[in-house]
């Protein structure tokens, strides 16, 4: 895209914003948000981020989106991955390793079962909502 | 198959404590009797940092909250809540007995944090400008450039009571009013983004995590104050921030958001990045501005301030990094939105990196006139292996340490300075019983003498010889006579060193002597350290008669100077000896005594 003008931009929030409404509520395609920020990273955010694409390849998932984040804040817990997926209550799951990541993979999003004791809160209540 | 709900037990350490394992099994029974297992899944989770009101029991997709659970609850949880549908009201989280709680948003805890600087960090990619603008990203240039004018911004900021967050807390708005009014063909925009306390890295995730809200104030900046040329130092130690700023930067150019004609209007703004040369002093604005031209960073006296003579001589306005992220949503919400946040003198709200002996370390953001207390206890979740809290160090090598008696001290600017600490840039190292506070402030100082340029004598010259007498006082060979220099070095480079780090330089010394009295004195009159960590202090010795001869604490010790034959008795060799505590930690015979 080009330089916009005022309306462009407009335009380009309030479909961008519906995007993010429908994310948000559920609805959509499952996404599968990496913290990679360099704390994420230092505790292994890279491993994890590949661990969870090689698995869904390996279980022939294709209509998931793996994406990157900034860190979200729990530190002590990193790498952390957030899933949203439709019909299920947005997760966010700390401590997520090789192993883990994948174990995401194979309950959350397969069997829509949450994989336990990596489950952390999110750390506050969104004011951009 | 497919759950209907969900229900999540906290499984952090203080629950466990407090029989969560119980009540997950209490809950399986349950869910089992009521022929449920099908559609609710119970699931054990990580530290929901609550610890305080544990166990704590989550069920999904409502999010209603249950606090203190006990295995008896369980039978009342599934047969109202999950078979009837209708919330255990005595269960839920209510603070002052008045109305329940029933979602995790309402409770008052969870609003302990207020995310303004870290609304998107997180929660969008920070590689992707559409995902920035999805979530109102823009929308204050947007309304800056067509319906404001800068009076308008300055006066918005100057409502917000926004004041520097780099540490000293100068309020923004007259920051740039007074480059506002300098009249100059040139002006710059600096971001410092020079983060460099030890244990602090909230500039850097913001960086990261959403790098076009600190483009967007700057531009914001440019256009209050009549700039066009914006310039973020950084420390080159930063490479994932300074990617993703790049990228950004392109991004925003590509988009017509930066450079010339912005969104169609006559403002023009661009802006390049430095790199930091890794000097902590460099973060002092005039020995940024001489860094950034290329010259050595040294500070200069100010008055004139950058404001007036800065960057090539300009008027420059430098802000940093998370005054700069917190812009773009006053100028959305309104500065009165953001003055009710906070306390009287210091408004909204501040991002702490919160580490130490701590049980849930991370990157914070809470309301100014939050509690120590409500910080490390409700959020940090308290200390770290059940050890005893001693003392917070806030604001890094130019803060100092406060004990417990000051815990519920909410946090803002004034309180801080005059507990004899500052809020900083918001490192807060937590500490407990086994640090030692003289240890701990002579790496402070130590860092600080590093650090200092050696420009001016009181900095060069006070902080080595400050270091000297606490070295003394560590290795238990101080005296009264050096607390009273110290006091008295302090007070003169607090008056006459030429910049901030040489001013507070000596704030972890003085906080030390005012509230650490006791352990100070163990030092130099017992010739003691309680904590065990000054190791001029300490010795280990093995008990003969304790000692079975295992061999286990010679293999152990790193410099190998434990001796004897396996079955006898062993022997540590005193002139050697590191005094690391290896053998007390390996010895399973308590035969290594520490004194």
């Amino acid at each position: 895209m080009g330089a916009m003008t005022l309306e462009e931009l407009r335009a380009l929030r309030a479909s961008k914003r519906k995007e993010l409404s429908q994310r948000d509520a559920g609805e959509g395609v499952t996404q599968i948000i990496v913290g990679m920020g360099t704390c994420g990273i230092a505790a292994g955010a890279k491993e994890t981020f590949h661990a969870i694409v090689d698995e869904l390849a390996k279980q022939e998932i294709s209509n998931v989106v793996v994406k990157q984040t900034g860190c979200m804040g729990l530190c002590s817990s990193e790498p952390s991955v957030e899933v949203l997926k439709a019909g299920m209550p947005g997760i966010v799951y700390g401590k997520v390793d090789d192993a883990i990541g994948r174990k995401i993979v194979q309950k959350h999003i397969l069997k829509d079962q949450l994989v336990g004791e990596y489950i952390f809160d999110k750390p506050a209540a969104d004011i951009m909502k | 198959m497919k759950y209907k709900q969900y229900v999540l037990v906290c499984s952090g350490t203080a629950c466990e404590s407090s029989k969560s394992k119980d009540l997950i099994d209490a809950l399986y029974h349950e869910v089992l009797a009521a022929d449920l297992g099908a559609d609710i899944q119970i699931v054990k989770t990580g530290c929901f940092g609550f610890c305080e009101k544990g166990p704590i029991v989550k069920v999904l997709p409502e999010e209603t909250f249950y606090v203190q659970v006990k295995p008896d609850d369980a039978a009342e949880i599934v047969q109202e809540h999950l078979v009837k549908g209708r919330p255990v009201t005595r269960l839920l989280y209510d603070p002052q007995q008045s109305k329940a709680h029933a979602k995790l948003e309402d409770i008052d805890f969870y609003q302990k944090q207020v995310r303004i600087v870290l609304r998107n960090c997180g929660v969008i990619d920070p590689d992707s400008i559409d995902e920035y603008i999805a979530r109102d990203g823009y929308v204050a240039l947007e309304k800056v450039l067509f319906e404001m004018t800068p009076e308008g911004v300055i006066d918005e900021l100057r409502k917000s009571g926004l004041r520097g967050r780099g540490g000293a807390g100068f309020p923004t708005w007259r920051k740039w009013e007074f480059t506002r009014q300098v009249a100059s063909d040139e002006k710059y925009v600096m971001c410092n983004a020079d983060e460099g306390d030890p244990g602090a890295y909230m500039d850097r995730s913001t960086l990261e995590g959403d790098p076009h809200s600190i483009l967007e104030a700057m531009m914001i900046a440019g256009y209050t104050c009549g700039s066009c040329k914006g310039i973020i130092y950084i420390r080159a130690e930063y490479p994932l921030a300074i990617e993703r700023l790049n990228r950004a930067i392109s991004q925003a150019k590509e988009y017509g958001l930066m450079g010339e004609k912005i969104l169609g209007t006559d403002f023009c703004f661009d802006i390049e990045i430095r790199l930091g040369a890794g000097a902590f002093v460099c973060g002092e604005e005039t020995a940024l501005i001489a860094s950034t031209e290329g010259g050595r960073g040294m500070p200069i006296p100010r008055p004139p301030f950058p404001a007036v003579k800065g960057l090539w001589d300009k008027p420059t306005v430098i802000n940093n990094v998370e005054t700069y992220a917190s812009i773009p949503v006053i100028l959305m919400k309104g500065g009165d939105w953001y003055a009710k946040i906070g306390t009287e003198t210091s408004k909204g709200t501040k991002v702490f990196a919160l580490t130490g002996k701590i049980k849930n370390s991370g990157l914070i953001e809470v309301p100014m006139g939050t509690t120590l207390r409500d910080i490390i206890f409700g959020i940090g979740g308290g200390i770290k292996d059940g050890k005893k809290f001693k003392a917070v160090q806030t604001g890094g090598p130019s803060g100092g340490l406060i004990p417990e008696q000051y815990l519920d001290t909410p946090i803002d600017y004034e309180n801080l300075g005059k507990l004899g600490s500052i809020v900083g840039s918001g490192g807060m190292i937590v500490m407990d019983e086994d640090d030692c506070v003289v240890d701990v402030t002579k790496f402070y100082l130590d860092f600080s003498v590093d650090e200092s340029c050696g420009k001016c004598a009181p900095c060069r010259i006070g902080g080595k010889t400050l270091l000297t007498l606490l070295d003394r006082v560590s290795k238990g060979t101080g005296t009264d006579a050096d607390i009273a220099s110290m006091k008295q070095l302090s007070t003169a480079m607090q008056r006459a060193s030429l910049c901030g780090l040489g001013q507070t330089t000596p704030n972890p010394v003085l906080s030390i002597i005012r509230h650490f009295e006791d352990e100070l004195n163990a030092h130099i009159k017992d010739r003691h350290c309680p904590a065990g960590k000054c190791s001029a202090l300490v010795r280990y010795e093995i008990d003969e008669e304790a000692c079975i001869g295992c061999t286990v604490c010679a293999r152990k010790c790193p410099v190998n100077c434990i001796a004897g034959e396996r079955k006898q008795p062993h022997v540590i060799d005193q002139e050697r000896c590191v005094k690391c505590g290896a053998c007390l930690e390996a010895c399973k015979f308590n035969a290594v005594i520490k004194s």
